[in-house]
C-alpha cells in the first residue's frame, strides 16, 4: 500500500511541475521576442551555433544601450524542414514576435511559409534560395515554383543573384579560359548558385570544360571530380559549396600537382580558420563574399573581438549575417522610438501582425539603408532580396585581400 | 458473432482499435478548443505518418519475421508519388480530400511495385539478405529521385533524368531534383491521418488473422515446418512484404502533404532505423506497442525542448530507460502487483 501512495505522491508532483511550464507564457513582456531556427545540433551546426552566438551578441549590445530591449531564443532544427517547423511551432508557443527565419536553406522555404502564414516579420541572416522569398523565376524552367511572401527577407545574398555575379566577375576580369565546376547536386545551395552560373556563362561566352558532381555520401573523396577537371586542362575551377569540401578540393589539387586559380562563393568563408586546415592550400583562392574577418573598419574588428572573446573562434559569414539582421530590425525600428509610448516607456506588447506591417514598411521604404558587417547602403525592396555589393576577395599569405 | 467477441485475440484488437479512436477525439478536441499547443498542432499529421509507418513495418519485422532496413525509401516513393499527383490534380480534382485519396493511392500503388521489384528476388533467399538489399534500395530511390525532374504547364507534363532539359512558359515544376518539392499545399488532415491508421489497423489485423496470415506466421516461426505441410513461401512472403511497402507508401503521401516541402534526403537511412526503433521499443509483432512508441518518440523530441541543448542526451536516456524497463522482469512484476491490487481493492 505504501507504494501505491508513493506513485500517487510522485504523480501529483510530475502534474504540479509541469503546471508549472505550462503557466510561463502569461506574464507581459518586457523585451521584443526574436526566435529563430538553427541547426545547433548535428552536421551543420557549425552554421547555427555561429548565428546564434552572432544575434545573441547584438542583442546584448542593444540591450546595453539601455533603450528598447530584445530578447532572443534560437530553437534546434537540425537542419531538417520538418523539424524547423516544429521549433518554429515552439517559438510560436513563446510568443515570438519577429523571425530570424531559419538559418539553413530548406529549413527556410519550410519555416518561411508557416511565418507567411501567421505574419510575422521574417528577416533570415543566410538561408540563401529563390524559394525562401517567393516570387523569383527558375532560371532554368522560366516560371515562379513559389508565390512571393511579402514578409520574407534576406540578409545573404540569393543563390542565383550569386552565380550570376560570379561568371560576370570571371568575365569581366579575364580570370579564366577553360572553366571546371565541381558541385554538391543534392544539395539547394549549390545547385541553386550552379544552374544560375552556367546560364550566365553560357551567355557570356564563358568556356565550361567539365562539370562533375558529388553528394552527401560521397563527400570525403574527390580524386574522381579534380582529376576530371585536371584532365580537361581547366585553368580556373569554380567551387560553388561550403568551405569543408572545399578544403578537401584543396588538398586533392596539391596532392596530383594541378594549380589551377580556384573560385569560390560565399560558403567559401571561414575556410581560413577551419581546424586542422593548412591555410597554404587555400593561397590564391578567390572568393566574392560580403564579409571579411580582417577588415580594417572599426564595426568588424569590435564583432570579430568580442566574438572571439566569447566564443574562442573567428566569426564567420554567417555569424556576421545574423548581427546584421537584429541591427537592421533595430534600425527599422527607428532605434526603439517607433515602440515609445508617450510616457517614455517602450510597447513590447506589440502584436507580431502589428509589427510585420511595420517592419515591412521600414524595410522597403525608399529611403531605407542600412550599413553592416556585411555591406555598405544595403537596400531592400518588396521582392526581399538584398542589394548588395559583393567583394572580390583573394587569400594571400593566409588573409584575405581585396581584389 | 458471440464468437467473433469473445475470443482473446479479437478483444485486444477491439481495445486497439477503441484507444486510436479515443485518442482521436480527445485530440480533435483538445485542437477544436485551442487547448492544443502550437507545437502539438503542428504534430498530429506527422505523427499519423509515422504511427502508419510503424504499423506497417511491424508487419515485416514483427509478424513477418524478416529484417528491413529500407522502409523510409517505400515512404519516399509515396511521398513524392503522392506530392506530384496532388499538384497534377489541383485543377482535375478541385476537392482537397478526394486529391489526397487518390495521391495516397498512388503513393501505395507505387510502393507496392517497388516492394514487388525488391521482393521477388530477394525473398527466394534465406537468411538477412531482405535487410541488405533494402538498406541499398532506400538509397537507391534518394540517388534516383535527387535527379529527377518533373514540371507541369498548359501543354502538359515534362519530365527528365539527370539535368533538366526542358523549359516551360507557365505551369510550375512538381519536382525539381536536388530541389525536392516546393510550395506543396497541405491538404493532409488530421482526420484523414487518423483514417489512415484505421484502414491500417483493419488491414493489418485481418490479415494476420487469416488463413494467409497464419501461413506467413508459421514462416516465421519455422521455415523448414511451414514448407514441409505446403505453404508457399515466396508466395506469402511476398504478400506481407508487398502489403507492408504499400502501406508504407500511403504514409509517405499523408507526410508530404503535411509538410511545406520535401527532399529526398529526408527519408535515408536515418528515418529507416528511427522507424525501426519504434518497432522494437513497441514489441515486435504488437501493432499497439508500435503505436504509442511511434507516437511518444516522435512527440518526445519536441517536449524536451526545455533542456536546450542537452535535449538529444536526455531523448537517449529515455530510450534506455524505456528499453530497460519494457524488460525488466522486476519492474514487470512490480506493475503486475499494482495493478493486481488496484484490481483487489476494487472488489
Amino acid at each position: 500500500m505504501k507504494k501505491f501512495a508513493k506513485i500517487v505522491c510522485l504523480l501529483t508532483v510530475l502534474v504540479m511541475a509541469l503546471c508549472c511550464f505550462a503557466g510561463c507564457g502569461e506574464k507581459t513582456n518586457d523585451a521584443i521576442k526574436l526566435g529563430g531556427t538553427g541547426p545547433l545540433t548535428g552536421g551543420a551546426a557549425i552554421y547555427g551555433n555561429a548565428v546564434n552566438n552572432a544575434a545573441k551578441i547584438a542583442v546584448e549590445e542593444i540591450n546595453a544601450l539601455g533603450g528598447i530591449q530584445f530578447e532572443v531564443k534560437y530553437e534546434d532544427d537540425t537542419h531538417d524542414p520538418e523539424k524547423a517547423v516544429n521549433a518554429y511551432n515552439s517559438l510560436m508557443d513563446w510568443n515570438m514576435q519577429i523571425c530570424l527565419g531559419s538559418v539553413t536553406t530548406k529549413p527556410g522555404e519550410a519555416t518561411s511559409v508557416e511565418a507567411n502564414e501567421d505574419h510575422i516579420f521574417y528577416l533570415t541572416p543566410s538561408a540563401s534560395s529563390a524559394n525562401v522569398l517567393g516570387g523569383v523565376a527558375d532560371p532554368l524552367t522560366g516560371v515562379v515554383d513559389v508565390e512571393r511572401k511579402d514578409n520574407v527577407f534576406q540578409m545573404c545574398f540569393m543563390d542565383p543573384s550569386q552565380g550570376k555575379a560570379s561568371a560576370e566577375y570571371i568575365s569581366s576580369q579575364k580570370l579564366g579560359e577553360k572553366i571546371a565546376i565541381i558541385y554538391k547536386n543534392d544539395e539547394v545551395y549549390s545547385t541553386g548558385i550552379y544552374n544560375s552560373f552556367k546560364l550566365e556563362a553560357e551567355a557570356l561566352g564563358l568556356n565550361i570544360v567539365s562539370t562533375t558532381t558529388f553528394t552527401d555520401d560521397t563527400d570525403t573523396d574527390f580524386s574522381v571530380q579534380v582529376a576530371a577537371a585536371k584532365d580537361a586542362g581547366a585553368d580556373l575551377v569554380f567551387l560553388p559549396m561550403y568551405y569543408e569540401y572545399a578544403a578537401l578540393i584543396l588538398k586533392e589539387a596539391k596532392d596530383i600537382g594541378y594549380a589551377p586559380k580556384f573560385f569560390g562563393v560565399d560558403g567559401m568563408d571561414g575556410i581560413l580558420t577551419m581546424d586542422g586546415f593548412d591555410t597554404s592550400l587555400a593561397e590564391g583562392v578567390m572568393l566574392l563574399t560580403p564579409f571579411n574577418a580582417d577588415a580594417e573598419d572599426e564595426r568588424t574588428k569590435a564583432f570579430v573581438a568580442k566574438y572571439q572573446e566569447e566564443y574562442g573562434e573567428i566569426p564567420n559569414q554567417f555569424a556576421a549575417d545574423a548581427y546584421d539582421c537584429v541591427y537592421a530590425i533595430y534600425q527599422a525600428l527607428d532605434e526603439g522610438e517607433a515602440l515609445k509610448n508617450e510616457d517614455g516607456t517602450y510597447n513590447y506588447d506589440i502584436t507580431a501582425t502589428e509589427l510585420c506591417d511595420m517592419l515591412i514598411e521600414a524595410f522597403t521604404a525608399s529611403d531605407f539603408t542600412f550599413s553592416g558587417l556585411t555591406g555598405e547602403n544595403m537596400t531592400w525592396t518588396a521582392d526581399g532580396a538584398v542589394s548588395k555589393t559583393p567583394k572580390g576577395m583573394v587569400i594571400q599569405n593566409g588573409a584575405y585581400v581585396g581584389m | 458473432m458471440k464468437k467473433f467477441f469473445t475470443s482473446k485475440m479479437k478483444k485486444s484488437n477491439w481495445l486497439v482499435y477503441a484507444g486510436v479512436i479515443l485518442a482521436f477525439v480527445v485530440f480533435q478536441v483538445m485542437s477544436g478548443t485551442g487547448a492544443l499547443s502550437s507545437t502539438m498542432e503542428g504534430q498530429l499529421v506527422p505523427v499519423c505518418a509515422y504511427v502508419v509507418m510503424a504499423l506497417s513495418l511491424n508487419l515485416t519485422v514483427g509478424v513477418l519475421g524478416e529484417l528491413s532496413l529500407g522502409h523510409a525509401g517505400f515512404m519516399s516513393i509515396g511521398a513524392f508519388t503522392g506530392a506530384v499527383t496532388a499538384a497534377a490534380l489541383e485543377g482535375a480534382i478541385p476537392n482537397s480530400g478526394l486529391r489526397l485519396l487518390v495521391a495516397m493511392i498512388m503513393g501505395a500503388l507505387l510502393a507496392a511495385v517497388a516492394g514487388v521489384l525488391v521482393g521477388v528476388p530477394v525473398l527466394r533467399l534465406r537468411g538477412d539478405y531482405l535487410a541488405i538489399v533494402t538498406l541499398a534500395f532506400g538509397e537507391i530511390i534518394k540517388s534516383i529521385i535527387t535527379n529527377l525532374y518533373i514540371g507541369m504547364d498548359s501543354t502538359g507534363l515534362h519530365c527528365s533524368f539527370l539535368n533538366l532539359n526542358f523549359t516551360m512558359q507557365d505551369g510550375k515544376m512538381l519536382l525539381n531534383g536536388p530541389m525536392g518539392v516546393t510550395g506543396i499545399e497541405k491538404i493532409s488532415t488530421f482526420l484523414s491521418g487518423f483514417l489512415l491508421i484505421m484502414v491500417t489497423l483493419v488491414i493489418i489485423f485481418n490479415l494476420v488473422n487469416s488463413r494467409s496470415g497464419r501461413a506467413i506466421m508459421a514462416l516465421r516461426d519455422n521455415r523448414i515446418a511451414a514448407e514441409s505441410v505446403g505453404i508457399n513461401v515466396t508466395k506469402y512472403k511476398l504478400m506481407g512484404f508487398v502489403i507492408s511497402a504499400s502501406l508504407a507508401g500511403a504514409a509517405g503521401t499523408l507526410f508530404a502533404l503535411s509538410q511545406n516541402t520535401i527532399m529526398a534526403n529526408k527519408f535515408d537511412f536515418n528515418t529507416s532505423i528511427l522507424v525501426l526503433v519504434f518497432v522494437v521499443l513497441g514489441g515486435l509483432g504488437r501493432m499497439w506497442g508500435s503505436i504509442i512508441a511511434a507516437a511518444t518518440l516522435t512527440v518526445l523530441p519536441e517536449l524536451l525542448r526545455e533542456f536546450s541543448d542537452y535535449r538529444m542526451l536526455v531523448y537517449a536516456i529515455v530510450l534506455i530507460l524505456i528499453m530497460l524497463a519494457t524488460n525488466n522482469p522486476t519492474l514487470k512484476g512490480w506493475f503486475a502487483r499494482i495493478f493486481k491490487r488496484k484490481g483487489a481493492e476494487k472488489e
